[in-house]
Formats: C-alpha cells, sequence, structure tokens
C-alpha cells in the first residue's frame, strides 16, 4: 500500500511547519508557493520572537502558546534565534495599573519576569528617554523569519517532501463534493526554482489539501465555494541601519499602534500599524504611515527622530476569527489560530484550513494541523517537530573556531557562523577563494552559491537566505557582483534578468526611506548603475553604428594600435 | 582675522578643481578648499560630456548635436556648447598624455565591468585599447577572487550587445592571496610593488597565467586595479609580456582611474598656483547687502573665517554633501539655497528604479552666469555654482557627469576670477 499524500498549499512559516511535520510521520507531501518561500506575511514580519509578554493582559491563550514556543525554538532553530531579552517600558504618561496588569498577566502565564529601574534599564539601553519610569524584563528574543522557513523546507525535503516554490495554485480539484487536488501553474524562471515546466499547468491530486495560504487562505477557500473570512490587516515596519537597542523594546501601554523595536542582525526593526485592507495584494503603502511610525518610537527612544532609515515594508496578518465574534478592531482580534475542517464544517471533506496565530507559534499549528489531517488519513504517528532541531541547529557545539579554518577575519566568521548554524562546514569547506560579495554584510561567494543551489536564479530568495544586499547600500555596490554569481551555470541573460529582478526590489523599499543619507544612498546608487555600468540605457536591443563612434587615436592616425 | 585671497572655491571635485584652475589662470589669488576626499573615488574615471539626448535609446556619437536639444533648464543650456568646448580644453591641459579622446569631436564607446557600453568623450590611456568601436578581438581577464568584474559574463554581455569583434572571457587566479574583504587597492599596490611570489614576481606570474589562456586576441582587457602609483609601469610591463594591448575596465568603488584622475588634477591646481586647504568643512557664512562677506570653517570645533571677493559653490549632489534633506525639505548645505523639489516626499520618486525621478535632479537653480537664485532671485552676487550641486540635470542618465562639472567649473571659476 502506498503511503497517503497530501499537498499544502502555502510556503509561509505555517505551511512549511506543516510539511515538515507530515513528512516525519511519513506522509507523502507537495507543498506549493506562488513565489518563494515566505513570500507573503512569513517574509514581512518585524522578527519577532515572542515572549508572550505582548499578549499577557489580553490574550493569554496566545500568551502561553508563545512562551513554549519561544522555548522550543531556541532548541530547534538555534541557528536562526538570537535571545535578545526584551522590555516593556513604561513612560511617564503609561498607566501604573496597567503595568502592575502587564506583571501579573506574564507570571500567570508562565512568562519569567523582573522589574528593572530606569537606572537599570539606561545602564543596559543608554537610547531610551530618559524619562522612562521603569520596565518589565521578559525572554524576547529575535527570529529570523528566511532562514527558519528554509530550514523547514530543507528537513521536510530531507523526510521525502516535494517543495514547488514559485507555482501558483489556480484551482481545487473537486470531484463528488469532495476536494481531491489542486490544478497548479509553474511559473517562469530558470533553475531549481522550477521543478514543473515553466509555464507548465499540472494537476496534482491527494488524499487530502491542507490550505495554509494565510492571508489568501479565503481566496482558495473560493476555489471550492468556501468560505474562509480571513480579515487581512496590514501593518508597515521600518528598517534601521544600525541597531540603536540591543533588547526588543516594547511600550508597557494597552496593546496599540507603533510600539516594538527589534534589534535585528546588523539593523533594528520598528514596528508596526495594524489597519484592515481589502486585498492583501494590494494596498496602499503610505509616507504617513511610515512618518507615524518614527515618530511614536522617538517618544521612546529619541535617537529614532533624526537616524537613518534603510527601507520600509508592510506585511498582511491573516487574521481570523470564528463567525459571529463581532470585534470592531483589528488590533483586539485574537492572535490565536484555528483549524478549520471543511467536512465538519462545510460538507466537502478533503480540505483543510489553518488559519490566524502567531509566526512564533507556527510549530504548534503545524503539530495541531498535522494531528488533525493523519487523523482523516488513519495516519498514527507522534509529532516529533519539537525534539528534532532543524538542519543547521543540530549541533551547538560545532560552532567551534572556523576563522583559522576558513582563514576568516573574526567578523567575517562570526557572521558566517550566525547564519549558517552547524552547516558551517559544509557551505564553506566548498569554496577557495572565497572573497566577499557583499560588503555591508560580510557575505561571502560560498555562502551565495550555498543559496544558488536551493534558490536557483531566484536572486531575491539568495537574498533572504544570506543577508546579502540587505544593509547600507541596500544592493548598490553587490547586486551585479551577485547576479555575476549565477554565471555560468546560468547564461548572461538569465543573470541579467534576475538582477534585474533584485536591483527593482530593493528599490521598492527604500522609495520608503528616500531622504537624508539614504537619499544621498540612492543617488550613489543610481550613479553606479546607470553611469558607470550604464544599466539604464543598456543598448542591447538597439543597434549601434558603431563606426560612428572615435575608435582610439593611433587607429584614427593611421597607426597599429593605442598601446602605449 | 580672516584669511583673505580673491576666489575661494568650496569643493574639490571636478567643478571645484576646474573652477580653481580657471580662476587662477585669470592670475586671482585663488583657494580651494575641501573637506574630505572626493567622489571621484566612486566615479569611474570616465569624462562624460553627453551620451544620451533626452528620450534617447542609442547612445550619440556627437555630444554637441544634442547639447542642442537640451530644455532651458540644463546646465549645458545656461553655459551654451562653448563653454563645454572650453572645459575639455582645461581639462586636456591639466591631465596631459593621461587621458584620450581629445583628437575627436565624437564620443567613444567603452565597455563597463557589467558588460554594456557607455558612451564617454575622454578616457584614462589605459582604457583606450579596449574602445569597442575598434575591431580588434578582445580577451577579458577577471580576477577569481575580485567579485567587481566578472569577465566571461561581460563577454557575453558585449556579445549580446553585437560589438564588431570577438570577445572571450576568462578567470584566472591572481599570484598572491589576500584576505575575503580586501578592495582592489591592495592588488593593485602588490602590482605598483612587484611583490614576490613562489614563481617570481606578481607581474610575471600574473602575465604567465593570462598567457596559458590567451588565443589569437590583440588585446586584454582586466578590471580596474592595474597599480596605482605606478599604474604605466604595471600596464607596459603586462604589455610587453604578453605581446599584446592591455587595458582596463572601469569599476565601482573605490575606483582606481577615479582615484587617478583625482590626483592629476590636485598636481594641476597646484601647478596653477591654487592655494589648497583640506580635511575640514565650510559649516556657515556672513552676508552683507546681497554679498558673502566671509564663510566658516569648522576646525574641531572653533571656527576659522575665508574672506575672498568672488566665491564658487561646487560642493556637489547629495553624495558629495552639497544637497542635504530630511523628511520635508531640501536644501543646500552651506547657504541654505532653496532646492526645487515637490512638496510630497512620495513625489521626489518613480516606482520604477530607471524610471523619471526628481531626486536625480536636486540641485540649486542658477541664472547664466550661475549664481544661484530663488525663483528669479539672484541671491549672493558674488556666489557662483558649479557643478552637481546645480540641480535641472541627471547625469547618470545622460552621461554627463564630469562634462557638466568642468563646463560649469570652467564658466564659474573664470568669470569669478576676472571680477577681481
Amino acid at each position: 500500500m502506498s503511503e497517503p499524500s497530501t499537498i499544502v498549499i502555502g510556503g509561509g512559516a505555517t505551511g512549511v511547519g506543516i510539511a515538515r511535520d507530515l513528512a516525519m510521520r511519513g506522509v507523502d507531501v507537495t507543498l506549493l508557493e506562488k513565489g518563494n518561500l515566505t513570500h507573503g506575511t512569513s517574509g514581512r514580519m518585524h522578527g519577532m520572537l515572542h515572549s508572550g509578554g505582548r499578549y499577557a493582559v489580553t490574550d493569554q491563550h496566545s500568551a502561553e502558546d508563545c512562551m513554549t514556543e519561544n522555548r522550543i525554538l531556541r532548541d530547534i532553530a538555534s541557528h536562526c534565534v538570537e535571545m535578545t531579552g526584551g522590555l516593556f517600558v513604561q513612560m511617564p504618561e503609561d498607566d501604573d495599573e496597567y503595568f502592575q496588569q502587564k506583571l501579573e498577566g506574564c507570571r500567570e502565564c508562565g512568562i519569567p519576569v523582573e522589574v528593572l529601574s530606569a537606572e537599570e534599564v539606561l545602564e543596559m539601553e543608554p537610547y531610551l528617554s530618559e524619562d522612562l519610569e521603569r520596565a518589565i524584563q521578559v525572554p524576547d528574543g529575535a527570529i529570523d523569519p528566511f532562514r527558519l522557513c528554509v530550514a523547514n523546507a530543507v528537513s521536510a525535503e530531507n523526510h521525502g517532501a516535494r517543495i514547488e516554490t514559485h507555482s501558483e495554485v489556480t484551482d481545487l480539484l473537486v470531484e463528488d463534493g469532495e476536494v481531491v487536488g489542486v490544478e497548479v501553474e509553474h511559473k517562469s524562471g530558470a533553475g531549481s526554482r522550477v521543478h514543473g515546466a515553466a509555464g507548465e499547468t499540472e494537476e496534482i491530486y491527494a488524499d487530502h489539501v491542507v490550505n495554509a495560504a494565510g492571508a489568501w487562505a479565503g481566496e482558495i477557500g473560493a476555489m471550492a465555494d468556501l468560505d474562509v473570512e480571513v480579515i487581512p490587516a496590514k501593518g508597515v515596519m521600518t528598517i534601521m541601519n544600525v541597531r540603536q537597542v540591543d533588547m526588543v523594546i516594547n511600550r508597557c501601554k494597552p496593546r496599540g499602534n507603533a510600539d516594538i523595536i527589534v534589534p535585528h542582525e546588523t539593523t533594528a526593526i520598528l514596528g508596526t500599524t495594524d489597519e484592515e485592507v481589502e486585498d492583501p495584494e494590494d494596498f496602499p503603502e503610505e509616507k504617513s504611515e511610515v512618518d507615524f511610525l518614527i515618530e511614536e518610537m522617538s517618544k521612546m527612544a529619541p535617537i529614532l527622530e533624526d537616524a537613518r532609515t534603510l527601507r520600509s515594508y508592510w506585511g498582511v496578518r491573516p487574521l481570523y476569527e470564528p463567525p459571529g465574534t463581532g470585534t470592531e478592531e483589528t488590533e483586539q482580534i485574537t492572535r490565536n489560530y484555528f483549524v478549520l475542517d471543511h467536512d465538519d464544517r462545510d460538507d466537502t471533506p478533503g480540505l483543510t484550513t489553518v488559519v490566524g496565530g502567531k509566526f512564533v507559534t507556527y510549530r504548534k499549528m503545524a503539530e495541531d494541523c498535522a494531528d488533525h489531517v493523519c487523523g482523516r488519513l488513519g495516519v498514527d504517528a507522534e509529532c516529533r517537530t519539537a525534539d528534532e532541531p532543524l538542519p543547521g541547529s543540530e549541533d551547538g557545539a560545532i560552532l567551534s573556531d572556523a576563522m583559522d579554518r576558513y582563514g576568516l577575519r573574526s567578523p567575517l566568521a562570526r557572521r558566517n557562523k550566525q547564519r549558517l548554524g552547524s552547516r558551517y562546514d559544509d557551505v564553506l569547506s566548498g569554496g577557495d577563494p572565497n572573497p566577499v560579495v557583499c560588503d555591508c554584510e560580510g557575505v561571502t561567494r560560498a555562502e551565495i552559491q550555498d543559496a544558488i543551489e536551493s534558490a536557483g536564479t531566484d536572486l531575491n530568495s539568495v537574498r533572504q537566505q544570506t543577508r546579502a544586499s540587505m544593509g547600507t547600500c541596500q544592493g548598490g555596490t553587490c547586486a551585479h557582483r551577485l547576479a555575476a554569481e549565477l554565471h555560468p551555470e546560468y547564461d548572461e541573460e538569465a543573470a541579467r534578468a534576475a538582477l534585474e529582478e533584485l536591483y527593482q526590489e530593493r528599490w521598492k523599499g527604500q522609495r520608503h526611506a528616500l531622504w537624508g543619507e539614504q537619499l544621498d544612498q540612492a543617488t550613489l546608487n543610481h550613479a553606479l548603475h546607470a553611469s558607470t555600468m550604464n544599466r539604464d540605457r543598456d543598448p542591447t536591443d538597439v543597434s549601434v553604428d558603431f563606426e560612428s563612434f572615435d575608435a582610439g587615436r593611433a587607429v584614427a592616425d593611421g597607426g597599429d594600435s593605442d598601446g602605449n | 582675522m580672516a584669511i583673505e585671497d580673491d576666489v575661494l572655491v568650496i569643493g574639490g571635485g571636478i567643478a571645484g578643481l576646474s573652477s580653481a584652475i580657471a580662476a587662477a589662470e585669470t592670475g586671482a589669488r585663488t583657494r580651494l578648499i575641501t573637506h574630505k576626499q572626493s567622489t571621484l573615488g566612486n566615479a569611474s574615471g570616465l569624462v562624460d560630456v553627453l551620451g544620451y539626448a533626452p528620450d534617447d535609446d542609442t547612445p550619440r556619437a556627437d555630444p554637441y548635436d544634442a547639447i542642442a536639444q537640451l530644455p532651458a533648464e540644463h546646465p549645458y543650456s545656461k553655459v551654451g556648447a562653448d563653454a563645454v568646448r572650453e572645459g575639455l580644453a582645461l581639462f586636456d591641459d591639466a591631465v596631459g598624455d593621461r587621458y584620450r579622446g581629445s583628437h575627436s569631436a565624437a564620443n567613444a564607446l567603452v565597455p563597463t565591468h557589467a558588460g554594456s557600453v557607455k558612451p564617454t568623450a575622454r578616457y584614462p590611456r589605459s582604457t583606450a585599447p579596449g574602445l569597442v568601436s575598434d575591431d580588434r578581438d578582445m580577451l577579458l581577464v577577471g580576477i577569481d577572487s575580485v567579485t567587481g568584474f566578472d569577465a566571461p559574463m561581460a563577454a557575453d554581455h558585449l556579445s549580446a550587445v553585437g560589438v564588431p569583434f570577438d570577445v572571450r572571457g576568462e578567470t584566472v587566479r591572481f599570484p598572491k592571496s589576500f584576505p575575503q574583504d580586501a578592495d582592489v587597492t591592495r592588488y593593485a599596490r602588490a602590482l605598483d610593488r612587484d611583490e614576490s611570489v613562489d614563481d617570481g614576481t606578481v607581474r610575471e606570474v600574473l602575465a604567465d597565467r593570462v598567457e596559458a589562456v590567451l588565443e589569437d586576441e590583440r588585446r586584454v582587457g582586466f578590471p580596474a586595479m592595474l597599480g596605482d602609483s605606478r599604474h604605466e609601469a604595471v600596464r607596459t610591463e603586462l604589455q610587453d609580456r604578453l605581446g599584446v594591448d592591455v587595458f582596463e575596465v572601469p569599476t565601482g568603488p573605490p575606483s582606481l582611474p577615479g582615484l587617478r584622475l583625482e590626483d592629476a588634477l590636485y598636481d594641476a591646481a597646484e601647478d596653477a598656483g591654487v592655494r589648497i586647504t583640506s580635511g575640514n568643512p565650510i559649516v556657515d557664512f556672513d552676508a552683507d547687502g546681497g554679498r558673502v562677506q566671509q564663510v566658516l570653517m569648522d576646525r574641531l570645533g572653533s571656527e576659522v573665517a575665508y574672506e575672498a571677493q568672488q566665491y564658487v559653490l561646487a560642493t556637489g549632489g547629495p553624495v558629495g554633501g552639497g544637497i542635504e534633506s530630511d523628511r520635508d525639505v531640501v536644501e543646500e548645505s552651506i547657504f541654505g539655497l532653496p532646492v526645487e523639489h515637490p512638496e510630497d516626499r512620495y513625489e521626489w520618486f518613480d516606482d520604477d528604479v530607471w524610471g523619471d525621478h526628481a531626486y536625480t535632479e536636486f540641485g540649486v537653480s542658477v541664472d547664466d552666469d550661475l549664481r544661484p537664485v530663488a525663483g528669479e532671485e539672484v541671491q549672493f552676487e558674488n556666489l557662483r555654482a558649479a557643478g552637481n550641486v546645480i540641480g535641472g540635470y541627471d547625469f547618470a542618465t545622460e552621461k554627463s557627469g564630469c562634462g557638466v562639472s568642468l563646463a560649469t567649473g570652467y564658466v564659474a571659476g573664470s568669470e569669478a576670477g576676472e571680477l577681481t
């Protein structure tokens, strides 16, 4: 008897988590993602590993889940996590009573807390406002969503799963009222990013289909005439070019807008807002949201008022509440998650939808969803995802001193080790020479080549895996170097197209930071790419009358050459 | 007591240096004040005058013909085509045999490190054998530990452009290894010194490795890293050893051709008698009755006054520090001169990175004598602007960077000098 088969729709944290979980239980899994992994919400979060403190007053169920998963992720995904610690900072205008509620709420949810005086806080975080009253310390941290998702996908593949990115589900196949598979369109693009032929439409059948499309889950449901009422809520995040803080900073007041700073790698990320939108794919990205964020956050950390920002981006939360709850404000909607069985709910067997939740609880969501699917499939296997480390995090001790072994300078070695975890040896042992390709983030060729192996010509995916082009220059000095790493495996035209795609993507976020030093940077980038490289008027598709141009002095003079 | 000169030029890039040389040549006692290293280290070292007229798809062979088509607010329209010729003459005189292109009024096409071709008016002698109108077959050589220039990919791109010769790319290993994050300047220094390695010297071994991959091409292009202080000796030796012409393809920062150009122009300015004061910024000024009285330098926290009859502002655009912005306003950095910009910050850019952006043209407005104006009104009668601090043109898109700096530098400097 062949093993039961499933299709998972969505390559965000939840989707790859479910794929890994099911694959580890011996289920045949095909995961389909329309963009690259984390294309949707997972790749556009603020990178915070919640302790649950944020939800400890109003949403204690989510808070407890966060704390449990926070501990598990530190074990199974150590190379994706930086345990910075976090603070809930009380400003003079913030309520004492709420501070007490937060403290007690955290204790009730099992979140370790400590109250710090203003002096103690300023000792640790000197750029916070001297006006602050006090703070609660909690075990918040930072997490790299892309690294985590890729590690899940790699683990799923290691357990036999098929992972298809750039493959959009265009229909659910329904036979006799039962979902039996999907129709999928493979998009164009060179390399391993597409397993099917580009432009090809494929019908894939399975015993069960899981809809983990996040903010797009409603659209997937509609393909089988099912009503899944996801409420997409946008939030803006702004990236600073340095870490003004070393801990996650939360404002200690009832949940609201613009009240978190997350130190992330070499940057700090300000977040966020919460506003319902119609379409998760197409919504306004407004200047006023960026300005609001900077102004609000400057109250807690005045240095941010005039600090350099690199770019801004918007994410869309896939909020869900059971019909009839009737919450008015999106920020009040629970961050809890729901596994919807469409057989029970809509008399349409063969499909399960998972909605809501938090990035930090992706594994628990995946576990519950996989439990449910296995129940439907009659698979009797335990979940092992809480105990088995993800690829790259198997052995904390493996992070030995690589500076000597690979001749890397110490800051480079440290950054490489952090990014690669226990995959460090495998990746770096291949490269000689191994020059730095991205100066801002200290990313070497070996890392880029390793990422290209899985991402093909999708340089945005290479970027997310390695952080190349995510530093101060936003790709101005390295985007073309990244593209050159594709050649000769991919031809010059494919490499050039990949460069164009990456460079446009890097521009997209910078537009929201176009003043001060980042405007200067954009001007420099423009000069490098348009003037020095003539990429804007590259005459590949026009015919040039070469003979009308200067051919050199000696030739003009009738001599042999203009050598010296 | 202020330090006194006839003409004071603020800014040490191409515009500042050409202004100062032009002013000094009128006999005026001229001082150039420069804060940091110029932006030439970012630049290709090519001297573009005008490669494309507005809406051109194809590069222009004749830059002067295209100048006539520019809009009235373009700096070239203010100073006229003759000023462009004068600016280039000043440049040719200043750099002497280091540059080529003056024998022809036509633009040259040079290969870029991305493998595209671009039109330019003057090019370093080391770039000359690489011109793409020359039909000799070409070998491009990349260094496997230098990531700015991928020779096989650039060669494939040049072929896609349809250049009138065969071109191949090969990658070789540099004779010496350096840390992963070494700049090309480190490679250039090894070639300058001809450092010893196992099988000989750096130059010898590099030539051997290139010879091993050379077929019957008559010219060989390297990324622009063939020495710095002894650059001509390095290139000549490689040429002799290989028996073919050797050229450099300009690369991004740090750009050795840009830095060599900076050195050459500083030498020329000193030869012209320009006094040079470097290392500290001009931060403020005093004015009286529409004249700049003096400018103030911040020297380790104390202010030093510099006084002159005439001033030239050549502080560059946003990259050079001449133009600054915050979330609401764009203005000139020292005198607070107005910079025309859309009120809404989200109209400063286009959504397409290659679109028609307002920010690329940020700079002060000037009258026909290059005096900054607000609306129609001249701000200071003894202050002229030169180079990229002037707005109304996008040098990167039209490929006019150095040309505008030279033409406006020539006009601002010589007019300032003649008024003293």
